[in-house]
């Protein structure tokens, strides 16, 4: 398969085209610069000395602003992608040329996760001047940029697929907004339940008692996951404390987040892609009776 | 080149489409008449691969479309009754999109793009924004855009509708153009004198059914069930009628000064002998022709009937 499509070269070019883009871009970098920048300012203003500790927490700070900077960009740009094209009455037509379903889905996805990413890596130089404080690790770095592609694709797919599924780019905005909002914060309300739900139940004595099934929900919520790679405990809502209790955790938080997730963004385009296509494939096909061909 | 037998479609409890069988020949031009939310872009979308017949089965090139869709695609230019551009993008790039869409390589396009530009008179809009085009110019973009990939079938569901009579004469020399390639064209309109001038066979649907498919010519009487004959004299207008009013198949007579215009049921043999009796017994005949029929009457009584 070709790596430029059509698809993909024709929304390029409409998307980078407008001035809306590179205004989107400034926007994005004054939010996120004016933010951090502003932070420091105060912070280190009348400060003679700087601890990396403190600087481990700007650099977090800054990691989920970006994460939710990423939850507000990623299901605006594709939840109006295949409605959209309903909308202006150009599926149709798109639909009988060579195009498949997939590859209109796919295309739509991938030109939508290459502007956000475009956002997020013009951030790079935010991130390089908070790195300079200390108290980061390379590989700390790299997994805040798995989760955010990782994020980007599951908000990206809840998008599409809203957008594929509602015939209104209007409908399938709000629906696409409100189930990210439910990634975000429905999940960490959920584990907090069932943490006090678990504990109130639980016949342990003393309150060095943990429960380690809390993770499971807790994990799920994109902004606990990623300050847990600095804080490994906010995946546990805080039971374990300190960072040396990493190896209490029943599995690496952000190896768990793309187990769950990736198949659901999978999932969700799979359906997109169903939804899509004028002609359905039965999903279990049977083989087609004698006969029934030659009729 | 089309073939669809007892094709169905309904949607919930309304029947948009029952048994409906065609057979457009390769070459061809069909007009497919009927009054709005007849069951035309029905049919029509069904031979365009984009949606799923409840019963029944529709051919295109010998292609079923539901089993071979991708086979259909191929040869097929489909042009739907509304459709949009993309803003953002120049008419020369919005073919270059579409040819991409065709699997057509780069190097090829721009030649292509320039013919099809030339062939709907947009060569001057080659580089404008194709939301800044009027209406006409989109059709006719949208036209181009359907023989990007060289089809041999060309779907057009109503091209003319919102058109002023100017773009309607131009898209009209199109089609023509297009018919002299050799293309079969499947042209839906609502209004079928509109229709009568460009197409072969015309096929009358309401409701769902087709109630009536003939070749051009004969679409009137094969509809009123006679011909017209309209005989003009230069003068003795009342003996001829006379003498004609006792010839076999004659259902009525009307008479228009010096024309006289005959419902007749009879086939062309007798109607030679009609002729030949009004010259044998001297009569001043100046012409003898078949009435090409009010279309659009015969289009009100055909569909008079079903809709109540």
């Amino acid at each position: 398969m070709q790596i430029m499509n059509p698809v993909l070269v024709k929304e390029f070019r409409g998307r980078m085209r407008t001035v809306k883009m590179p205004l989107l871009l400034v926007a994005y970098l004054l939010v996120v610069g004016g933010i951090i920048f502003g932070y420091m300012y105060l912070r280190y203003a009348n400060q003679v000395f700087f601890r990396p500790g403190e600087s481990k927490e700007l650099f977090m700070m800054l990691a989920v602003l970006q994460l939710i900077l990423i939850a507000f960009v990623a299901p605006g740009l594709t939840a109006g992608t295949i409605s959209g094209e309903r909308e202006r009455q150009t599926l149709n037509i798109l639909l009988t040329t060579h195009l498949s379903p997939a590859k209109i889905v796919l295309s739509k996805l991938t030109s939508s996760l290459a502007f956000s990413m475009l956002l997020v890596f013009a951030t790079l130089p935010v991130y390089a001047i908070v790195f300079l404080y200390g108290g980061i690790s390379p590989s700390q770095l790299v997994g805040v940029f798995a989760m955010y592609l990782m994020a980007m694709l599951l908000f990206g797919s809840v998008g599409i697929f809203c957008s594929a599924w509602f015939k209104r780019t209007g409908v399938s905005t709000v629906v696409a907004y409100g189930v990210t909002m439910l990634l975000l914060g429905g999940t960490a309300l959920v584990s907090v339940f069932i943490l006090q739900y678990i504990s109130m139940h639980s016949a342990q004595l003393g309150n060095q008692a943990q429960y380690p099934e809390v993770f499971f929900w807790a994990a799920l919520n994109p902004v606990l996951n990623l300050i847990s790679l600095f804080e490994p405990s906010a995946v546990m809502l805080g039971q374990n404390g300190g960072v040396s209790a990493q190896q209490a955790l029943p599995m690496q938080p952000t190896l768990y987040f793309g187990l769950v997730y990736i198949p659901i963004s999978a999932l969700l385009l799979f359906f997109s892609v169903r939804t899509v296509s004028p002609i359905k494939k039965k999903l279990f096909s049977r083989t087609p009776k004698r006969g029934e061909e030659a009729r | 080149m089309i073939r669809t037998v007892n094709l169905t479609k309904r949607f919930g409890k309304f029947q948009a489409v029952q048994n409906l069988n065609l057979h457009i020949p390769k070459g061809s031009v069909f007009g497919f008449v009927g009054p709005n939310g007849a069951g035309k872009s029905t049919t029509m979308s069904i031979l365009a691969t984009l949606s799923e017949p409840t019963a029944g089965q529709a051919y295109v090139g010998g292609f079923n479309v539901i089993k071979h869709p991708d086979k259909v695609r191929q040869l097929i230019g489909y042009m739907p009754d509304f459709f949009g551009v993309y803003d953002n993008l120049t008419a020369v790039e919005y073919l270059d999109f579409y040819a991409g869409a065709y699997d057509i390589p780069k190097e090829k396009r721009p030649a292509l793009i320039r013919d099809l530009l030339e062939l709907v008179n947009l060569s001057m809009k080659a580089d404008a924004y194709v939301d800044t085009l009027s209406r006409g110019m989109k059709q006719r973009l949208g036209l181009a855009r359907c023989l990007v990939h060289d089809p041999q079938v060309l779907i057009l569901d109503e091209p003319a509708s919102g058109l002023d009579p100017r773009a309607r004469i131009e898209m009209k020399d199109i089609l023509k153009e297009l018919k002299s390639l050799g293309k079969t064209i499947i042209i839906s309109s609502h209004i079928l004198p509109e229709l009568a001038e460009m197409c072969d066979t015309i096929g009358i649907i309401e409701q769902g059914q087709l109630i009536a498919l003939a070749p051009v010519d004969q679409i009137a009487s094969r509809v009123a069930g006679h011909r017209v004959l309209r005989i003009r004299l230069l003068d003795r207008v009342e003996e001829a009628h006379a003498q004609i009013h006792y010839f076999e198949g004659v259902t009525n007579i009307e008479v228009q000064e010096n024309d006289l215009l005959i419902h007749y049921t009879g086939d062309e043999a007798s109607q030679v002998a009609l002729l030949a009796k009004l010259v044998q017994n001297g009569l001043p005949v100046l012409s003898f022709a078949e009435e090409a029929g009010n279309l659009e009457e015969v289009f009100l009584t055909v569909t008079k009937g079903v809709g109540s």
